[in-house]
Order: C-alpha cells, then sequence, then structure tokens
C-alpha cells in the first residue's frame, strides 16, 4: 500500500484533471483522490498507461468530494493514493479479437486499455469500440473517438440515447451495436464498463453473439473507501472489489450481477 | 428473370435467413427494390403503414418532431434491419417519421397484400410473426434501457 501523498494539480480542464506526475499504472485501476476536510472518492485512471508521469482522471461532479475536484484550481493540492485493484485483461488479448464496450462515464475507465491495445495494434486481430452516450454533448473524449473512427486501428461505433436532428450517428442502446459487430466467438474478448444495467444488457447481447463468461470483463464499482480491502463497504458476494476488482472476469462474479440485495 | 433475382435478394436478407422456398415464393410477389436518397423520408408519422422495408444498405433515422424542439430521433436502423412495424396492428398508421440518412436500398414489402397472404396462408402468417416478434422484443428492450436513463447522474 502506498501511503497518502499530495500531488498538486497541473491543469484543470472539465471533465478531466491532471496531476502532475505519478506511479506506473495497469489499464482499469483507480486512485483515491481526496479534498481534506471534505472526503476522499475512487476515481479510474483515464489517461495513457504509457504516459504514467501524468495522471488523468475524468470526474463528474456528483458528491460533495467530486464537485470539489471539479472545482479545483490550477495549482491547488489534492490528496491522492494508489493505484489500486485490477487492471484489464490485456495480455490475454493477443491473437483475438478485442470488442470494447463502454457506456457514458464508462468510457474512462476502459480508455488506458484502448491505448495500451492501439499501442500493441499489430499483435491484435479486430479491435471494436462501442460507446453509448446520453446525447451527443455528453460524448466523452468525441475528438479522440472521431480520430479513431477516421483510422484504420480502430472499428469505432458512437451512438446516443436521444438526438436531436442536427446529428448523423446512431441513435439507440449501445448493446444494438454488438448485434451488428458480427463477432467471431471463438477469437473474441470483451471488455465492458459503464452503469450496471448497461453492463447486465451488454452481457446478454454477448452471450447472445456466442461469448462464454470467461471472455466477458467487466469493471465493477461499489463504495470503495479503504481501497485494500480492509474495511469491507465495497464488498460483493465473496469479493471486495477494491482489491478483487474493479476489473472481473464475468465467471468471477458467479452469477452475482444484477442479483438484488448481495 | 427480375423476380428470381429479386426472390434471391429477399431470401439472402438476414431477417428472412432460413426462409422455405415456397415463403420466398409467396413473400416475393409483394416485394419490389427501393431506393433512397440522403434526406428522403421513407415515411411521415400519420402515414397509412402500406408497406415496410427490409434495408440492404445505408442508414435510416427514426424520428418525431416536437414543437419548439424540431425533429427528435430514437433510433437509427442500418443494413439487415427492418423499418416499420405498425403495418402488423390496426390502424395500420406510422407513429413516427422515417428518414433516410445516407444513400439507402431496401426491399419494400406492400403491408397489404402481405397481411392479405398471412391471412390466406396461416403457415406464412406464423413464420412471419416468429421473425417479427424479436424485432419487436428487442426494441422494446432497448426502448426501456433508454427510458432509464442509465448514463444520466442519479442520486
Amino acid at each position: 500500500m502506498r501511503p497518502p501523498r499530495p500531488w498538486r494539480s497541473a491543469q484543470r480542464r472539465t471533465p478531466c484533471f491532471r496531476a502532475l506526475r505519478g506511479p506506473g499504472f495497469e489499464a482499469g485501476q483507480f486512485n483515491m483522490l481526496g479534498i481534506p476536510g471534505i472526503g476522499e472518492v475512487p476515481i479510474s485512471l483515464s489517461g495513457d498507461p504509457a504516459d504514467p508521469a501524468r495522471l488523468l482522471h475524468t470526474i463528474r461532479a456528483v458528491g460533495p468530494v467530486s464537485t470539489a475536484l471539479t472545482r479545483l484550481a490550477c495549482g491547488e493540492r489534492v490528496a491522492l493514493r494508489g493505484p489500486f485493484g485490477t487492471g484489464w485483461p490485456l495480455l490475454e488479448a493477443a491473437g483475438k479479437d478485442v470488442i470494447a464496450v463502454a457506456g457514458g462515464l464508462g468510457l474512462a475507465p476502459l480508455r488506458p486499455a484502448l491505448h495500451a491495445l492501439r499501442a500493441a495494434r499489430a499483435r491484435l486481430g479486430r479491435v471494436i469500440v462501442l460507446y453509448g452516450a446520453r446525447s451527443p454533448q455528453e460524448i466523452l473524449f468525441r475528438r479522440e473517438l472521431e480520430s479513431w473512427q477516421r483510422g484504420v486501428d480502430f472499428e469505432v461505433e458512437i451512438t446516443v440515447d436521444h438526438a436531436l436532428g442536427d446529428w448523423h450517428g446512431h441513435v439507440g442502446v449501445v448493446t444494438r451495436l454488438i448485434e451488428r459487430a458480427k463477432l467471431d466467438p471463438a477469437r473474441a474478448l470483451a471488455l465492458t464498463c459503464g452503469p450496471e444495467v448497461m453492463m447486465r444488457f451488454a452481457i446478454a447481447a454477448l452471450r447472445h453473439a456466442g461469448l462464454g463468461e470467461e471472455q466477458i470483463f467487466l469493471s465493477m464499482e461499489r463504495n470503495m473507501q479503504c481501497a485494500v480491502g480492509l474495511c469491507g463497504h465495497c464488498q460483493f458476494g465473496p469479493l471486495l472489489l477494491c482489491r478483487d476488482g474493479p476489473v472481473l472476469r464475468l465467471d468471477r462474479l458467479g452469477g452475482l450481477i444484477g442479483r438484488k440485495e448481495i | 428473370m427480375e423476380i428470381e433475382g429479386l426472390e434471391r435478394i429477399v431470401r439472402e436478407h438476414p431477417f428472412f435467413a432460413g426462409l422455405e422456398e415456397g415463403a420466398g415464393r409467396l413473400l416475393v410477389g409483394c416485394a419490389r427494390n427501393a431506393r433512397f436518397e440522403a434526406g428522403q423520408y421513407l415515411f411521415h408519422e400519420g402515414d397509412a403503414a402500406d408497406e415496410l422495408y427490409l434495408l440492404r444498405q445505408g442508414r435510416v433515422g427514426l424520428g418525431i418532431t416536437a414543437p419548439g424542439r424540431g425533429a427528435l430521433t430514437f433510433q437509427t436502423l442500418g443494413s439487415g434491419e427492418v423499418v416499420g412495424l405498425s403495418w402488423l396492428l390496426p390502424p395500420y398508421r406510422w407513429s413516427y417519421d422515417a428518414k433516410a440518412l445516407e444513400l439507402t436500398r431496401a426491399i419494400s414489402l406492400d403491408a397489404k397484400c402481405l397481411r392479405q397472404k398471412c391471412d390466406a396462408d396461416h403457415d406464412l402468417g406464423y413464420e412471419l410473426m416468429k421473425r417479427f416478434m424479436p424485432v419487436l422484443v428487442a426494441r422494446l428492450h432497448a426502448t426501456r434501457l433508454q427510458m432509464l436513463d442509465v448514463y444520466g447522474t442519479h442520486g
């Protein structure tokens, strides 16, 4: 466990926050970010793991800590512990088709994996990125996604739940894009991150496409507090998600996803 | 010759995958090729639902125009998918607009012709129902997910 230590924010760009430097991290891991006197929250790393000197966090203001984090000015201090948790199974992706299914803010924890996959592109089959957002205005990393769409490394499809007439992309739920991706289940590896309801629908669509539980990885979120598997706040059945997750292979969840009152 | 070509196109469409030859011959009598330029409407809200479309190429947006908000798109459909389910049930009216977002090629099926053939041949009707029901259910599930607004900030 790394001790808490302060970091100085270098710049703040809505919705991202950068720190000057940090330890290396695995794609999929998270840091605990805190504001003294307010509290601490788990926030996924969303930068390129090949550039560990710069930490990138994508933050939505929903509670007191995240709101305070998004209001930081350049030069203000935050507390940071991490990185914590498990990463995406990038070594397992070699030679396979990778399908990344992200919804809403769930693109942020997947983004480091996408950068790593891009760096390892020659060793992979198809890399399909499916992203769903609420509206065109709420698409994260839009310029980057659009540049990937124009490139040859990834097959990128973006869909929104609702749009006005000036949007010419897909409209509908992200899970419908899975049906259209025409996966070869024998060589597919799926990574999914987003609201849990969305992931449940994504899992159903991936299973329908022929993928087994051992081919599906997801990033789970619960009330992570200590981040080192001691306090038990993030318990999910037999798992402590801060330590055993957030990235888990579906078969490790043992059918718990979607079950009430675990 | 032209009918043979159309029958092949109909039977090769994913929606009719595995369709028996006899059923394919019955359906082709109601079918024709259709083409829509980008921006052209397939149909408008309130129109009689007298045709349905099996998309072969391109993309179609389904939407509703709301006063003060303009055209709101709630779904887009692409190659291999079906546009139009309102022809199945009275009053056979479209409840939304369908607009080609890019050059779109489709198989157009005459809904009245199809309904008559299904009434006359219940095996064909059941076969079609088995193909349309999963589309309806999948769209219902997708609509529920959209209504849940899962990407919003809750609580």
